[in-house]
């Protein structure tokens, strides 16, 4: 009998039953030939691979990362809880070490899911990586944690959750946001005063190709994770990169995710957009599933690769060389960027516009955000969304130190609840979180 | 009057029943080194004085396909697999003559790689050279597109008249299953044939004019004809014998937990409303994990005949002081060990070693055999343990019949955390919760108190226990399967199984999916020797998706899987 050179735990929820709509790339089929294909391979029969249940993941759990507005029950869909749950539920085998590592495919996505969420963007309604990060927290008492988005689109959800958090490190690998959905993530977004440099933002030209990806991996996210040693790797493995999607304008290969997921060593990963659902989801999941295991994978070829007409040209691999050195002198500089980003026990302002192109809300925010030396600082979010409501979220870090403890507090207790439909605060440290 | 003969390890059973009931029960010692004398003698001996002409109905279950795979005495074949992109085909490599070849069908069943006829030629060449009789094929996806099997099947005819394919076994997925299937079946044919004809050949000869049917891993039978293209479904038959045996004693609307306390081992099976539990792709158990229909079925070494011994362990104490420090310390305790292993009969019967069975006959649960000879064991052991022999031998029972139910309950929570894929399913997911225990097996009614003691379960000892396997095999249907695969983009509805494609309009819906399906199904089972009157059809898997591309329609994708129940046929449900 087959057996793997790994432990590795797969969740694999394609929700059958579940679409955005009839026609929506978000739909009932998308995971229905990987199915096919898994099972074919007879990949739960090797010994070494087991498959898990999801979790179901509760109000409790998605209220650690988000404000949902008007509530959790309102915006989410069981789909989304089982989703999350399959990230959970690998998380937790992976940290009581049944597992040496694990990959939950699973569906709806959740990286453009934001920390405030008035609904549905860029298919996503509650980020899977997020929620899961706050569980391990939580529950394990883990603190640094490295996410590593390889999905074509910027991480946006993601990204704005950790921000002003310096113990998260989030890169973002995707096709240039001049170019795609959702027109964000330039090299120049490095996060908030607290976490200046933990956010990495690496936009990618279009035609990108399987050496272009693993360039980047090699020479820009192996370096900074080896020097931010999180006690865990998560991966957001979307598959929109791969040459036949309809979505973007790539050119990486199952045999590429295979060996960037042979390289980038998570610990988790959680499947995100992808939607050449016969040419290339079959193929790169069977990639990754058999590279987590430590398995072989030099036969997963799709059948029409076409090494010629996949070859990255000259052009494009210089820019991504570019890049790539941009981003390393930012990771180099992070401490004294952070330094001249604010000082110390100052209010920090930024105003946003986010459009929630799913459910077709627009939302303005103002946050602001303590600098503090100490701790990620304690935020306050004032937030309008059109159709919607007016409401305000207050957010005290996991690690918060006792001044920004306070200040969250004083934030909570400053809010009027005449000027605003519903006041949050989430209190990290506490975990809890209240409404007022 | 219908006959059931269960060809076990160690005794074949065999029963006569009528309408009234059981008529005649006999037991014999099984010969494994000549089953065709077990079988006839089995015969003999329940025919004795019958006039076989009022035989309507003959099945008969054996261990011949288990014990070669057991005992590795699978005669060499050839084996071809074609392959396609993934894992290695190397790695599911069956003896010498395997051969990987190109050509290969995409997840949709579309050519990806044609087959190369001359690479096919020149293998059949060797493979005739090298003396192989018999040659499997299989292809990565064949269950949805044959093509490619059928097409090397053409070029090996030449020199081998039989040739079994892939997917003809199943519809479900999963290479690497198939390709030990195919091997399974290719590898016991000759074996299959030869012992089944002569049987045949013999009953003929006798006056038993009824055809025989075969009983299979689950729990249903097939005629001859079919048993000779998939004779590895005949695998395991043994368990599914006992389960079959007890579905009398299930009640409707209930779930019901099987336990067959044997001399080694006890198997454990689920009846849920009167049908036994099947496995979603095949047997799932280490070496038999195939592609063949079986009841769920989890077997441990745990019986009556268990040799028990003592042992040392360690375990582990934390102690965590005022000061929050710990300290770890090991303790070696004295513990009993029950099972795997069996050396032989009980010491009050004659046996070399102490077992549950010499606890049962101390305790008085159980008559029989010498009673001193079982206090001779249990007084060596009792000294070990420093328990007197009272203590020694309750707590030897109490650990046998705590550890079949602990490994019930976990047969039970394995399969309610068995994933789904769909978020009804996830939601409304039928659960299993046994509330009833049925006990099968030789000691099985001195088990049923303490067992109904421990569990918490309302449990019974089914009545004829000891020969409730042979009344199993007696009263199973004709069993079988069909998947229909419907693709509107592509125009076609197949059942590759069946040989069966239809040409659709994009206007088929599920009813006719379903109808399509019916009538395949109906034709195979009685194809396999079925009567119509016990034919009970259910949709065991439906799917339907709607095919999009370029952000439009452009059809449906039917999958639908149906299946002829497990269960008893009718006429014969008295007298039990
Ligand atoms: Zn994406
Ligand atoms: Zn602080």
């Amino acid at each position: 009998m087959l057996k793997s050179n790994k432990k590795t735990g797969l969740v694999f929820f394609p929700a059958f039953d579940w679409a955005i709509d009839p026609t929506h790339p978000e739909r009932e089929e998308r995971l229905l030939y990987t199915q096919d294909q898994v099972s074919e391979e007879g990949v739960f029969d090797i010994k070494g691979i087991k498959e898990y249940k999801p979790d179901l993941v509760t109000a409790h759990e998605i209220r650690r990362t988000h404000f949902c507005v008007p509530d959790e029950a309102t915006i989410t869909t069981k789909s989304h809880l089982i989703s999350a749950g399959g990230a959970t539920a690998i998380a937790r085998a992976v940290m009581e070490k049944k597992i040496d590592n694990g990959f939950a495919l699973v569906r709806p996505p959740g990286h453009h899911a934001m920390r405030i969420s008035h609904g549905g963007r860029g298919f996503c309604h509650i980020n899977m990586e997020a929620v899961m990060v706050e569980m391990i927290r939580q529950e394990y008492g883990v603190r640094r944690v490295a996410i590593v988005d390889t999905d074509c689109h910027h991480g946006d959800g993601t990204n704005d959750i950790y921000w002003h958090d310096p113990d998260t490190l989030f890169i973002s690998l995707h096709q240039d946001g001049r170019t795609l959905y959702p027109g964000s993530g330039f090299t120049g977004e490095l996060g908030g005063p607290n976490a200046k440099g933990t956010n990495l933002n690496i936009p990618l030209p279009p035609t990108t190709a399987t050496e272009g990806y693993l360039y980047i991996i090699r020479n820009t996210v192996l370096p900074a994770l080896e020097e931010f040693k999180p006690e865990i790797i998560v991966n957001s493995a979307g598959q929109d990169n791969h040459y036949t999607d309809p979505l973007t304008n790539m050119k990486f290969s199952a045999q590429g995710y295979a060996e960037l997921t042979t390289l980038l060593k998570p610990d988790i990963a959680v499947l995100e957009g992808g939607y050449s659902i016969e040419g290339a989801l079959p193929y790169v999941n069977l990639g990754i599933i058999l590279a987590l295991a430590g398995m072989d994978y030099s036969r997963v070829v799709e059948p029409d690769y076409d090494e010629e007409r996949l070859k990255q040209s000259a052009h494009v691999t210089d820019s991504i060389k570019k890049i790539s050195d941009v981003i390393n002198g930012y990771w180099h500089r992070r401490y004294e960027m952070r330094e001249k980003a604010g000082r110390h026990g100052e209010i920090q302002e930024r105003h946003r516009e986010i459009f929630y192109d799913t459910d077709n809300i627009f939302e303005r925010q103002k946050e602001k955000v303590r600098v503090c030396r100490d701790c990620a600082g304690a935020i306050e979010i004032d937030s309008k969304a059109s159709p919607g409501l007016h409401i305000m979220a207050i957010h005290i870090p996991i690690n918060a130190c006792n001044a920004c403890r306070e200040t969250g507090y004083e934030m909570f207790d400053r809010a009027q609840k005449k000027k605003y439909d519903k006041i949050f605060l989430q209190d990290r440290p506490k975990d809890s979180y209240i409404i007022k | 009057m219908i006959i059931g003969l269960d060809v076990g390890g160690t005794h074949t059973d065999a029963v006569l029943l009528s309408e009234n009931g059981l008529e005649r029960d006999i037991k014999v010692p099984t010969d494994t080194s000549n089953l065709f004398n077990t079988v006839l003698s089995g015969f003999d001996l329940l025919l004795d004085g019958i006039d076989s002409a009022k035989i309507k109905r003959i099945v008969i279950s054996t261990t011949l396909t288990t014990n070669s795979v057991v005992q590795k005495q699978l005669n060499p074949v050839g084996i071809i697999v074609s392959s396609g992109p993934g894992i290695d085909p190397e790695l599911f490599r069956r003896g010498e003559h395997f051969y990987a070849v190109s050509g290969s069908i995409d997840h949709r069943g579309r050519e990806r790689q044609p087959i190369n006829r001359n690479e096919i030629e020149q293998i059949s060449e060797k493979m005739q050279h090298a003396g192989i009789e018999y040659v499997g094929v299989i292809g990565k996806f064949s269950p949805r597109n044959p093509a490619h099997e059928i097409e090397i099947c053409e070029i090996l005819k030449k020199n081998f008249p039989t040739v079994f394919l892939g997917h003809r076994v199943s519809g479900n997925l999963n290479f690497p299953r198939r390709i030990s299937t195919v091997h399974l079946n290719t590898a016991v044919y000759s074996m299959h044939k030869n012992f089944f004809n002569a049987v045949n050949d013999t009953l003929k000869q006798k006056g038993l004019t009824a055809p025989i049917q075969i009983l299979k891993a689950d729990g249903g039978t097939m005629n001859l004809r079919t048993s000779m293209e998939f004779p590895g479904q005949t695998i395991l038959s043994g368990p599914a014998a006992s389960v079959m045996g007890s579905i009398h004693h299930a009640p409707a609307d209930k779930d019901v937990l099987v336990l067959d306390i044997g001399g080694t081992t006890t198997d454990i099976a689920i009846i849920v409303n009167r049908a036994p539990l099947l496995e979603p792709v095949g047997i799932g158990r280490g070496k038999y994990k195939s592609l063949i229909r079986a009841l769920q079925t989890t077997s441990r070494g745990i019986g009556g005949d268990s040799q028990v011994t003592v042992i040392e362990k360690y375990i582990e104490k934390t102690d965590v002081e005022q000061n929050g420090s710990e300290t770890i310390s090991r303790k070696k305790i004295k513990a009993l060990k029950i099972g795997p292993d069996r050396q032989g009969p009980a010491l009050a019967f004659g046996g070399p070693a102490l077992t549950p069975t010499d606890a049962m006959i101390w305790l008085g649960i159980m008559d029989g055999g010498d009673k001193k000879l079982s206090e001779e064991g249990l007084t060596l052991l009792s000294e070990a343990l420093e328990l007197s022999i009272d203590q020694t031998a309750e707590k030897i029972f109490y650990q046998t019949c705590t550890t079949i139910v602990n490994l019930a309950n976990q047969m039970v929570e394995q399969i309610n955390s068995k994933p789904v894929y769909t978020v009804h399913e996830f939601l409304e997911g039928y659960q299993i919760k046994p509330q009833l225990i049925l006990l099968l097996g030789g000691p099985a009614s001195h088990f049923s108190d303490a067992i109904q003691k421990i569990s918490g379960i309302p449990t019974m000892a089914v009545p004829h226990s000891s020969v409730a396997n042979a009344i199993g095999a007696a009263l199973a249907r004709t069993t079988c399967e069909v998947s229909l695969l419907v693709d509107t983009e592509r125009g076609v509805a197949t059942a590759p199984e069946e040989n069966f494609t239809a040409t659709v309009s994009t206007s088929y819906r599920k009813d006719d999916a379903i109808n399509t399906a019916l009538a395949l199904l109906e034709k195979k089972a009685v194809n396999s020797g079925a009567d119509l009157k016990n034919f009970e059809a259910e949709v065991t898997e439906f799917q339907s998706f709607n095919i999009v591309r370029q952000f439009a329609p452009r059809g449906k994708i039917f999958r639908i899987k149906m299946q002829v129940k497990p269960g008893l046929i009718k006429g014969f449900s008295h007298g039990f």
